[in-house]
């Protein structure tokens, strides 16, 4: 597992003012697998997502130290292109976002940000990711209706969709399923499953039976610290840390 | 306990109740004077010609040097105001989002010069006038206003686009797309119906406030055929009118504002019926 490591996050620190959010993270996440982040709320798992794709740099009070290598290359250091390194990971709220724009555009904005220009290819793309993202059936009569008509389920998809489509090789996911009802939030963890074949995908939840469904490695973090890491079964079946284990048993206050 | 609680809310309710229909009441009469006084005198003639000699006098003639002036005069301001605003207030929320403290400056200080009386801006126009060597005209005037309203479009704009949500921008962001895709692309069209809004509030302004263009649009019983020559408007119009001794003008007087309060309402009702027809189809541009 190791030697297949995707992302390495190296001593991370983020503090904001005099609060410190997230101390000395160190975590290796696995290619092609599905790790979840774990940790009541507040404790930081959110703002870790956000240092890997640099959206952090949105918020100035945010002081980031450390290093988050991607295939080797430090993200907070990227001087360049951080615009095309965005595109290196899909991400997926909390709430879905749609774009204000009709359903075909959401999808077709992100690939003209790839570059793709032509109009058939753009069609041809669109309704591949929809179908990736299971709503191409829903939506294949209502294109031109704006995104926001959808339900919350559908545009959550549709954000999966566009993020796929700018063919990134990480999906970073913020509590994608806190908002949907249980049909859409099974449909969107089935395709997580499905989704990591092809690209590393970094969840974030507080929902312990969904971290145990469909994890292949966890990390618990509490206070802005990693408590413990390790196999699904290393940390579900086996915890060594109090903390988790308290945690895991829901006695943890 | 129970009991203060319900004459609490009976008269909170009352109270609110009561200053709701006085308030419509209030703009009701006003509606109805303009229009009871401004009806008799109101006619084509009055929409169609230009002062004949002695229309001040009750002689015939009518306000179209006012009508077209202000319509021109108007448009041509809010027109500046919102090339020059949009980009402001998009620059404050997209590219300054980091520095909020410079923007809480920026804010200050628009919100300052908003409460400025406007004729003030008409003082400071005629001056830069005086300094650049312009005479009275649609030009100035028009400049003139458009600086006036400048504070009403980009901070109503602003007040629009601060409401867009974070998670919108995080989410436009992390597809890759620059600060100006943010900004243009996103931003813009999220709140597309509420810079209309902005737009109407500075039209509306910019078409009725007379004092702006005193000094600096002048006055003239001509048709608006220059940027450099005066234009009349019809907030000067109506005061000219009610000023005058005869009866009969001063009736004109309300009619001319009765058709600044049409031309409003026009305006106001075809950019509504806008925003609308977007918030449908959400467009594919």
């Amino acid at each position: 597992m190791e030697n297949t490591s995707k992302i390495s996050i190296v001593n991370l620190n983020v503090a904001a003012g005099k609060t410190q959010i997230l101390k000395n993270i160190n975590i290796e996440i696995p290619k092609n697998k599905i790790t979840v982040i774990l940790g009541p709320s507040g404790c930081g798992k959110t703002t870790l997502l956000k240092c890997l794709n640099r959206l952090t740099d949105l918020y100035p009070e945010l002081k980031v130290s450390g290093k988050v290598m991607i295939d080797g290359n430090d993200v907070l250091e990227a001087k360049e292109d951080i615009y095309q390194l965005r595109q290196h990971m899909g991400l997926l709220s909390q709430r879905p976002y749609p774009l204000p724009m009709n359903i075909y555009n959401n999808v077709a904005y992100a690939l003209k940000l790839k570059g793709v220009k032509k109009r058939r290819d753009l069609h041809k793309q669109v309704v591949s990711y929809l179908q990736q993202a299971n709503l191409w059936e829903e939506v294949k009569y209502r294109m031109r209706e704006p995104a926001s008509n959808l339900s919350i389920g559908q545009q959550q998809r549709l954000c999966l969709a566009r993020g796929l489509a700018v063919s990134p090789d990480i999906i970073l996911a913020d509590e994608p399923t806190s908002a949907l009802d249980p049909i859409s939030s099974q449909s969107i963890e089935e395709k997580f499953v499905e989704l990591k074949k092809d690209y590393t995908i970094v969840l974030v939840t507080h929902v312990l039976r969904q971290a145990k469904r469909i994890a292949d490695y966890v990390v618990f973090m509490y206070l802005g610290e990693v408590i413990e890491q390790g196999t699904n079964f290393m940390i579900f079946e086996n915890p060594k840390m109090e903390k988790t284990k308290q945690y895991l048993g829901g006695t943890f206050n | 306990m129970k009991r203060s609680r319900k004459i609490e809310e009976a008269i909170f309710k009352v109270l609110m109740v009561f200053s709701t229909y006085f308030i419509l009441l209030i703009l009701a009469l006003i509606i109805y004077s303009i229009f009871e006084k401004g009806i008799k005198a109101i006619s084509w003639e009055m929409i169609s010609q230009i002062p004949s000699g002695g229309y001040y006098y009750g002689k015939g003639g009518g306000i179209l040097n006012a009508i077209l002036g202000s319509l021109s005069l108007a448009f041509g301001a809010t027109f500046l105001a919102f090339i020059i605003g949009l980009p402001v207030a998009l620059y404050m929320n997209v590219f300054l989002v980091q520095k909020k403290k410079l923007v809480g400056v920026i804010r200050f200080i628009l919100d300052l010069v908003w409460g400025i009386p406007s004729i003030v801006y008409g003082a400071f126009g005629f001056s830069m006038m005086i300094f650049l060597g312009i005479q009275t005209s649609l030009l100035a005037g028009m400049l003139t206003v458009t600086l006036f309203i400048l504070p009403i479009m980009i901070r109503s704009m602003d007040e629009i686009l601060r409401t867009i949500p974070v998670g919108l921008m995080e989410a436009s962001y992390s597809l890759g797309s620059n600060k100006s895709e943010v900004a243009f692309k996103i931003f813009t069209r999220q709140s597309f119906s509420g810079i209309i809004t902005a737009i109407l509030l500075s039209f509306g302004r910019a078409i009725g406030d007379a004092a702006s263009v005193l000094f600096t649009a002048g006055y003239t019983d001509n048709l608006p055929n220059s940027l450099m020559e005066p234009v009349a408007t019809l907030p000067l119009s109506i005061f000219f009118q009610l000023a005058s001794p005869v009866p009969e003008v001063q009736n004109r007087a309300y009619a001319s504002a009765l058709i600044l309060t049409l031309i409003i309402l026009i305006v106001s009702l075809f950019s509504r019926g806008l925003g609308k027809r977007y918030h449908k189809t959400k467009i594919n541009f």
